[in-house]
């Protein structure tokens, strides 16, 4: 039954992942591609990032495209993973299917998806991927990756630095297409990762997607939210700034029955909002990541968006002046009307009351 | 008398010992190498342009603070055509063309030998169109 309903949609998706036949690299969602030689080339991805009961759950694929060797990838994570498992079979699909729904005789123009020296704290094997989870500074991952024979990409230090100054966690994924040919994988075949982090609230690394490319390319990911309320955004999402707003609402009962019943997916709640955020920007515009905050306070931070850097004093903005000459008026305005109704009061007579 | 004399003879002797010492010392001097440091940060070279003499031995200690491997190449147009299509992982053969690995220092002397300038460049990919290019201008 469950291959019915979404047979449709995986004809779709084998339709629209032909574009990556061409394509010698495999994808992840939110993280930074890096080839042996350097090489960065990271197509359109999709990531969920849900948060229920102070856990973020990030969902996100690689996709097997062809060719041959290793590659890797460094995603920055907010926390220390409790789990790095094989994520749900359709998770990310049904998401997609959610906010761009497939027409019913439309099916193949539907459900776009195009396509050391750190301390190792977890290691997992998933498919064809080695993943590995490191705490370290940007010299320590560097390391890493280079005993691990990747080679960075000239603005890596740069941005290792951004997010290690707020969080030493990352995910390292080592892809190795060898051995998805050999295990069969065919092009286009996704390898789900579901990663479970608590944290006092989530944040999704945008800027990591552009690790590697130059200012004026083109980055596209979209990246789904699933918060018990409607979450407050930073930056706000306004289509000006690398980032819109494609969706926002309660999720649908369906939906949720969905997402519920796929592997490793039975902590979503009955009730959820979701919202979709559409990254289609300039790498050049991506210097921030998202930050959420999903406990209804409406403050997301500006550390977890990457605006300021923790510890940093963030100054107090100067006295407005005229606001201040009209208060200090009104005072002195009612200190007068005061001092001239104690004035008219009559000295003698009788008190009220008496 | 004589004391005088030999007293005349010393300062002079002494006088001209250290005459002899500045000049030698002077002179040694016009032959040491020229030292200019040069430190990459965020794959960029700071300074990116420096100006050195011809026909003198100049040291370059170029500090990489990176996590990143990255490349000194010095050289006219033809040397960098070369490099940008290299294959070469490493380089340490020649005093214009060196490696330097992720948080290392190198040291390098190079003499250039006429007036004009040159580039230095990153050659591994990616670096020079991410702004890893610097200047040599050679003064006669």
């Amino acid at each position: 039954m469950r291959q019915r309903r979404f047979g449709r949609f995986g004809l779709g998706l084998s339709t629209a992942v032909l574009g990556l036949f061409l394509a010698v690299t495999p994808t992840l969602a939110c993280g930074g591609l890096i080839g042996p030689n350097g090489a960065v080339n990271l197509l359109r991805t999709t990531t969920l990032a849900g948060y229920h009961d102070g856990i973020e759950h990030y969902v996100t694929a690689f996709q097997f495209a062809g060719g041959g060797g290793a590659f890797g990838s460094i995603t920055p994570l907010p926390g220390i993973p409790t789990s790095v498992v094989k994520g749900g079979d359709w998770t990310l699909q049904r998401l997609i299917r959610e906010t761009s729904p497939v027409q019913e005789f439309d099916g193949f123009r539907a459900a776009a998806v195009p396509a050391a020296s750190a301390v190792e704290l977890m290691k997992v094997k998933i498919d064809a991927l080695d993943l590995t989870v490191l705490k370290g500074g940007a010299a320590d991952i560097g390391a890493w990756a280079r005993s691990h024979g990747f080679r960075l990409p000239p603005d890596a230090p740069e941005v290792l630095d951004f997010y290690a100054a707020r969080s030493q966690i990352f995910l390292a994924a080592a892809f190795d297409a060898d051995a998805a040919k050999v295990r069969g994988q065919q092009l286009g075949d996704g390898t789900p990762v579901h990663i479970t982090i608590p944290t006092a609230n989530p944040w999704v690394p945008l800027r990591i997607l552009a690790l590697g490319k130059a200012a004026s390319e083109t980055v596209q990911a979209d990246v789904y939210l699933l918060t018990d309320r409607a979450p407050a955004l930073l930056p706000a999402p306004t289509g000006s700034n690398g980032i819109r707003l494609d969706h926002s609402d309660a999720a649908s009962a369906s939906l949720l029955t969905d997402l519920h019943s796929d592997r490793g997916m039975d902590w979503v709640p009955s009730s959820a909002w979701l919202t979709k955020v559409a990254v289609d920007g300039t790498a050049g515009e991506l210097g921030y990541d998202l930050a959420i905050d999903a406990s209804g306070a409406g403050r997301p931070s500006a550390v977890d968006a990457g605006f300021t850097m923790p510890g940093a004093v963030i100054p107090a903005p100067p006295p407005d002046l005229a606001r201040l000459l009209l208060a200090i008026g009104f005072v002195g305005l009612g200190l007068v009307g005061l001092a001239m109704i104690a004035h008219a009061r009559p000295t003698s007579g009788r008190p009220i009351g008496w | 008398m004589i004391g005088g004399r030999a007293t005349a003879g010393l300062g002079l002797g002494l006088a001209v010992a250290v005459l002899t010492g500045i000049a030698a010392n002077a002179v040694a001097r016009s032959h040491d190498p020229i030292v200019i440091e040069i430190t990459i940060h965020y794959s960029h070279f700071s300074p990116d342009s420096v100006t050195v003499p011809a026909g003198q031995p100049v040291t370059f200690v170029i500090t990489n603070s990176d996590p990143i491997d990255h490349e000194w190449i010095v050289g006219d147009a033809a040397t960098h055509e070369r490099h940008r299509t290299g294959t070469e992982p490493v380089h340490d053969a020649r005093p214009t063309e060196i490696t330097i690995p992720a948080e290392t220092q190198k040291r390098t002397t190079v003499t250039f030998a006429s007036g004009g300038s040159e580039l230095f460049i990153c050659h591994l990919p990616g670096h020079e169109a991410y702004g890893m290019v610097g200047t040599v201008a050679i003064t006669r």
